[in-house]
Parts: structure tokens; sequence; C-alpha cells
């Protein structure tokens, strides 16, 4: 068991109401987490699960109607505005659905807008920013616009900005919901390699792909876990047996 | 599988056996089409094919079923003489064969899935009440997510463009297609629980 001081991210009793009376909804229900450094975890569940607006609280993107969320040693909830800016920009990658990226920007400037904003140095951004490309497999494209790219290249792109200032936690939202199979295998990839290099990293998706690669599954439903587990491989012989090489 | 009497003494043996797989007549026959082969040839052949799946072949079937395909004349075999090394089998495909290869390529069924029987233990836990239906499709998700696990990191250990990359898309596919539908077994057999 991982002591309670090892995780990077952790929530107690998180709720999220939204409307008032009768159309009062409880998009998150009394949700606590814990999540170590290093650990990949995948919350999966039916659309309007809350899941993505529990990545939003774990994030500090949106606030929590009640609970605690402690990130980076820091308690989210207490934090004024400004705080709350300065901890999501230090200490979280955010990866969406929709990528995000800045239309008039270049890949390469895109990736470097956030080091700017995060004071560094025009030389130590481009620096980085150059890194990244290379390490999402994309050195050639970094003067391209996005509209010039595939979808999963703009993922690759997003998740290279997400990895910029070296967060401690990517927090991804439905990184592979608008791309096809062979660009989620590009993403999956990726994902695993950051894994392998100890990124801690927390995944709401509904793709099982994604969900099967990580090291512990969470599945909600109705804004509470139902549900969690961590999987093992299954044998080569289940492999086999399910493209049919075994009767 | 047909069991084998000799191994049945021996757990380890057993297990490893049922490991192994099969390969139907029809694939040798196809694997011959372009050109007459050595035995050898044909699982080198199969393991370009099947990449990690490979791994289970069972080497010795592929002979027992070339034999098995002389004497029903789908394939003849020539001998090559060596005289250093013991003489060599090359198989090549008859007029027959390549008929039976040709029937194959056309056959549209499609190896069966397992919904019906597990739809079926799911009707009869529930009407007898000897086990939550809710609990079986738990169960059945995580052997089947174990099992994607599986075939996603055998995809990401494929190079880019491998042959049996395509096949492992496949199985990750397919997987995805019955979570899904377990998905859909969950809330169902969930609702009616209520009641």
């Amino acid at each position: 068991m991982m002591g309670a001081n090892a995780s990077v991210l952790s929530a107690r009793e998180l709720c999220k109401d939204y409307g008032k009376g009768s159309a009062l909804v409880h998009a998150v229900a009394g949700i606590s987490l814990d999540v170590a450094a290093g650990e990949s975890v995948a919350i999966v569940g039916p659309s309007g699960c809350g899941k993505s607006t529990l990545l939003y609280l774990l994030g500090g993107l949106e606030r929590p109607s009640a609970g605690t969320i402690c990130l980076a040693g820091r308690q989210l909830e207490r934090l004024p505005e400004t705080g709350l800016a300065r901890l999501r920009r230090e200490s979280v990658g955010f990866v969406f659905q929709a990528f995000h990226l800045v239309d008039e920007l270049t890949a390469h400037e895109n990736i470097e807008l956030p080091a700017l904003l995060a004071g560094s140095s025009p030389r130590g951004a481009r620096r980085r920013a150059h890194e990244l490309l290379e390490q999402v497999g994309l050195a050639d494209r970094g003067s391209h616009l996005p509209s010039a790219l595939s979808g999963g290249e703009r993922q690759r792109v997003a998740i290279a900005r997400a990895l910029v200032d070296e967060p401690l936690v990517v927090l991804a939202d439905e990184p592979t919901g608008n791309l096809d199979s062979g660009a989620t295998t590009e993403v999956l990839r990726l994902f695993d390699q950051l894994h392998a290099n100890g990124q801690t990293l927390v995944v709401v998706t509904h793709d099982e792909r994604i969900a099967a690669t990580a090291d512990r599954l969470i599945s909600m439903r109705d804004g509470a876990f139902v549900d969690e587990t961590r999987l093992v491989g299954g044998s080569p012989r289940s492999l086999s047996a399910m493209v049919g090489l075994e009767r | 599988m047909r069991p084998d009497p000799a191994s049945a003494t021996e757990p380890r043996a057993a297990a490893s056996a049922s490991y192994q797989l099969n390969v139907v007549q029809e694939v040798l026959l196809a694997l011959l089409a372009s050109e007459p082969a050595h035995g050898y040839q044909l699982q080198a052949r199969l393991q370009l094919a099947l990449g990690p799946l490979a791994d289970a072949l069972n080497g010795g079937h592929v002979y027992v079923t070339l034999s098995r395909l002389e004497k029903a004349g789908l394939v003849v075999a020539g001998e090559i003489h060596r005289s250093d090394r013991p003489n060599r089998k090359v198989y090549e495909l008859t007029a027959a064969g390549r008929e039976r290869v040709l029937a194959w390529l056309e056959d549209v069924s499609w190896p069966k899935p397992a919904p019906a029987e597990f739809h079926l233990k799911m009707v009869a836990a529930a009407a007898a009440g000897l086990a939550d239906p809710v609990r079986l499709v738990g169960l059945q998700r995580h052997q089947l997510l174990s099992g994607l696990r599986e075939a996603q990191r055998a995809v990401l250990a494929e190079p880019e463009g491998s042959v049996a990359g395509l096949l492992l898309e496949g199985v990750v596919l397919r997987l995805q297609a019955d979570l899904r539908w377990l998905e859909q077994c969950a809330r169902f057999w969930d609702a009616r629980k209520g009641r």
C-alpha cells in the first residue's frame, strides 16, 4: 500500500452539484481518490457519469461544491483564483479530446506558449519545444499549422504542450475520442512511453484500449466510483484463442 | 484440441500442449499456393504472418497435417536427395488442392464469438437466482480487459507496417466491441435488479 505522502494528487469526499431545486444534479457525488507518483489511472464510465467534471475538479479548472483536493502538497479549494492558476500552470498538463490548439500558431509555437507564460526564456522554451516535438515523433512538423496536421498529429502536439512545463501530473479527457484506430495506437504508444518515464497520468475515457493499459482502472457511474481493479495481462493462450488459432 | 494420452500423466506437459495451436488444413494449402515448400518453410511463413501469436504454433502438427493432405491427394510430396544430410520433402499443391484453396478463400463463414452462451448464462442465472448477472458481467469484463491489455501490449511491440500487427488490431477491435456489449449487459441486468 502507498502511504498518503506518496500521493501527488488526492481528493476526499469530492462533490460537484449543478443547478438548483428540482433541477439539481450531483455530477460528482462524494469521490475520494489517491494517485501515487508515477501511477497511471484510467477512469471509465458512460457519458454523463461525471468523469470529465471529476477531472476538471482534480486539475483545478472547476471548484468543488464540497470536499478537498490536495495537489503537489497544496489544498486547491483554499487557493485564490491567481494561486490556483499558477498551480495549474506549474503542476498540471491538460490534454483534451478536441486538442484545443491555437489555430494561428505553428505546432512548435503551440508547445512553446505555456513555457513562455510560465516565465521561461524564449531560448529555453524553443529548446524544450524542439525536444518534445522529437519525443512525440513530429520533429519535421514543427512549422506546420494545426490545420495542416492529422488528428493524431494534433493530439501529439497537444500532449507535447501538456508536458512543456514538466507537470507533476498529466490529466487527459477522452484523448482518443476524436481519433481513428491507427492514431489511437500512436497516442497509446506515447502514453506508454510517458508512463515508463515515470509520468503520473490520469485519463478519463470510454476507450477500452486506454482503460486496459492503465495501472489502475476505476469505473464510474452516476457521479460515484462503482468498481476499481488492477489489471494484469492475459495469457498468450487467451490471445491465440481470440484470433481463432485455437478451438 | 485432441487429448494426448501420453501427456495426460504429466500435468505440465498437458498444460503446455493446450497452448499449442492447430492450423487448419486449408491454411497450409493456401500457403503452398504461391510455390512448393518444405515443412519448415511453411512454418516460417506462418510465423511471419502471426508474429507473437506464432509462439504457440505446434510444429509437429504442421507435418501431421501435411501427410494427411498428401493422403487426400491435395498435395504431392517430392523427395530431394542430399548426400550430406537426410532427404528433404518438398510439398506441392495438386489441382484438387488448388480448387480446395479457392473454395476456402470464397467461404464467408466467420469464427463465432461467444455472446449466445454468455447471454444464456445470464438469463439462467437471473431466472434461477443462482448468481447475480451483474457480477457475472463484471467477471467477464475483467477477463476481456486483461485480454485487451495483452493484445494492446502486443500491438505496441509490433513495428509500424507489421503484418502481424494487422491481426492484433483485429483482436483489439473485437474485444472493444465485446466490452461495449458487456456494458449494455451490465446496464440491462442492473435495471432489472430493482424490479
